[in-house]
């Protein structure tokens, strides 16, 4: 595989792979009902301490 | 026995050692390899000393694998704080090199090598620990999960330290490879290679039995940390020895793909080792210290992946003007700017996590130290896509504005969350109520700003100016400055900044001393930060 069928690959189903999953991240990250769960889970680190129950 | 098979395996590897410096094929490797087995010897004389003999069956007193692996975090705590001291002492020492040539003592302690040791000594060995440390610590606490691995987080830890020394010492022995944070030479690169696969190792085996079902975004930091600067290390260091008792070897690329595998790797060092690492301290530490959730999770998980698949492009920017294509040194500006956006997400989603306790700022010192941590985060990313931009690198580039650029960023942003984190764990595993002195941290605090703002200042003006002389033609066409009156003309500002250094040294020894005291069990008597409360636990 030389230099130019690499690179013409990445410039063009590279691209478009990365993009797809870029895209795709970020209409997950909002899709409905996921603020209530990033709610949820930005208290984990509130939860815990010394107690591997998350009780201290 | 305790340590049998651990004792046994350092033996032979200085006894290795001790061939290898018999059969070196230069000096230097001989050298270094005394260097190695002295290392590895006094290793196996600390582990006898500690190895118990009784029987394989009795329970020993520290065999408790049931709660939260600590140890292994305490040692990377202390290791960072030492460590920090020692890179904040040579970077006073080679800035007071620049100032005073006559500090420059040959072969071993010139500015040449001493340089590296300094860089190498804050990025990897304060940085690198910090981050082993916290990670180990955050991924423990975030999954409900004891260290995967049992030993393994010993071998990532003294492994790693093997790694810092043989580095470090390697430098003033005068070996390196000259990439700019890849100095070490192949065998040291290989070592760091084995260590950190097992670091890997460890957190991914802790996120695998995690007893939480979600994976809180700070690990996701931390795992594009690991993974990342896995890949770089490896296709950065490809080369090939001269002998495999030898010191030198040669890269696998040559000429300019050399050159920009190098910058792709020592910008990505930047934005994986020194930015996702510490975003990943960021989001546990400062939500804990201040007893609120992360301002917006989403944007958190938004500018993750937004900064991962941007950074991995920006490295171009370090040769504009090279013999890098030019549509290269565009699309490496183009990506540096976009970059502005994830990292100002990650410093929003950092401060707003303050609102509603912003009264925190006046009356908790740690809280201010990360307050500014991620003040100055977001004032040197606006910077870099600044000077990432051609125009402006056609000043900024080869001056001490880079310098300066650098230290913002690493003195404030990487020093300070990292002395948060620092304050906020020491109490907690040596389980004290609280510091030794809560006032020491506001001299540290003002202390290193102080030393910063003295720095970053000087190194923008000399830059500035160092820059302009560079360019400055007469009508005639001639350059109107030779290079060595450029050189003259940086001695203030050097030895301004080498003061500025000096400030955030003896921060770092202030620090030094409260955690010392700390781990000692001692509290200073002290009129309590006015408006502050004693420390509350969140209601359960």
């Amino acid at each position: 595989m030389d230099y130019q069928t690499m690179r013409t690959f990445a410039d063009s189903w590279g691209l478009l792979f990365m993009v797809i999953v870029f895209v795709g991240v970020i209409a997950y990250t909002f899709r409905p009902g996921s603020k209530k769960e990033a709610d949820k889970i930005s208290r984990i680190p509130l939860d815990d301490d010394d107690a591997m129950d998350g009780k201290d | 026995m305790k340590f049998g098979v651990e004792t046994i395996i350092v033996g032979i590897g200085a006894f290795l050692a001790l061939l290898a410096a018999a059969f070196a094929q230069d000096k230097a490797f001989e050298s270094h390899m005394w260097v190695l087995f002295f290392v590895l010897l006094c290793a196996v004389v600390v582990l006898l000393r500690r190895s118990s003999f009784t029987t394989a069956g009795a329970v020993s007193a520290d065999a408790d694998t049931s709660g939260y692996f600590d140890e292994v975090v305490k040692y990377g705590v202390v290791a960072t704080v030492a460590w920090g001291i020692v890179g904040f002492l040579v970077g006073v020492i080679v800035a007071s090199q620049l100032a005073f040539p006559d500090l420059n003592i040959e072969p071993w302690f010139n500015f040449g090598r001493v340089r590296p040791l300094h860089t190498s000594a804050v990025v990897f060995a304060f940085g690198g620990n910090a981050l082993i440390a916290t990670s180990l610590y955050v991924v423990q606490r975030t999954t409900r999960a004891r260290l995967f691995g049992g030993n393994l987080a010993w071998f990532v830890f003294w492994g790693y330290q093997l790694f810092i020394v043989m580095a470090a010492t390697g430098y003033l022995l005068g070996i390196t490879e000259s990439r700019e944070y890849a100095e070490p030479e192949w065998y040291v690169d290989i070592w760091l290679t084995i260590v950190w696969v097992a670091y890997l190792v460890v957190f991914l085996g802790t996120l695998m039995r995690r007893k939480e079902p979600h994976i809180y975004v700070a690990n996701w930091f931390y795992l594009a940390f690991i993974v990342t600067i896995a890949m770089l290390h490896i296709v950065n260091n490809l080369s090939m020895p001269v002998s495999f008792l030898g010191a030198k070897s040669y890269s696998a690329f040559s000429g300019v793909q050399d050159a920009l595998t190098q910058w792709w790797y020592g910008h990505n060092a930047v934005g994986f080792f020194l930015t996702a690492g510490f975003l990943g301290m960021m989001y546990y530490f400062i939500p804990k210290q201040v007893g609120r959730p992360v301002y917006s999770y989403r944007l958190s998980i938004i500018h993750f992946w937004a900064l991962i698949f941007l950074y991995i492009w920006a490295g171009p920017h370090h040769l504009h003007y090279t013999a890098l294509p030019d549509w290269a040194q565009t699309l490496g500006m183009a990506f540096s700017i976009m970059l502005w956006m994830p990292s100002w997400g990650g410093m929003i989603n950092g401060l707003m996590t303050l609102s509603g306790a912003w009264d925190k700022i006046r009356t908790d010192p740690i809280v201010r130290m990360m307050v500014i941590s991620v003040a100055f985060y977001g004032m040197s990313t606006f910077e870099g896509p600044v000077m990432s931009i051609k125009a402006v690198n056609s000043l900024s580039h080869y001056t001490d504005w880079t310098i300066g650029h650098v230290h913002s960023g690493a003195l404030g942003w990487v020093g300070m969350i990292t002395f948060g984190a620092v304050y906020f764990l020491v109490p907690k595993l040596w389980h004290r109520e609280r510091l030794y002195s809560l006032r020491m941290i506001n001299w540290h605090f003002w202390l290193a700003t102080l030393g910063i703002v003295v720095y970053a200042a000087v190194m923008w003006v000399a830059g500035i100016q160092q820059g302009l002389m560079w360019r400055e033609y007469d009508d005639q066409g001639f350059l109107v400055y030779s290079f060595a009156e450029t050189v003259a003309a940086m001695r203030p500002y050097y030895i301004l900044r080498t003061v500025g250094g000096l400030l955030y040294l003896a921060g770092g020894l202030v620090m030094g001393f409260n955690v010392l005291m700390t781990i000692l069990g001692h509290v200073r008597e002290e009129t309590p930060i006015p408006g502050s409360q004693p420390v509350m636990q969140p209601a359960q």
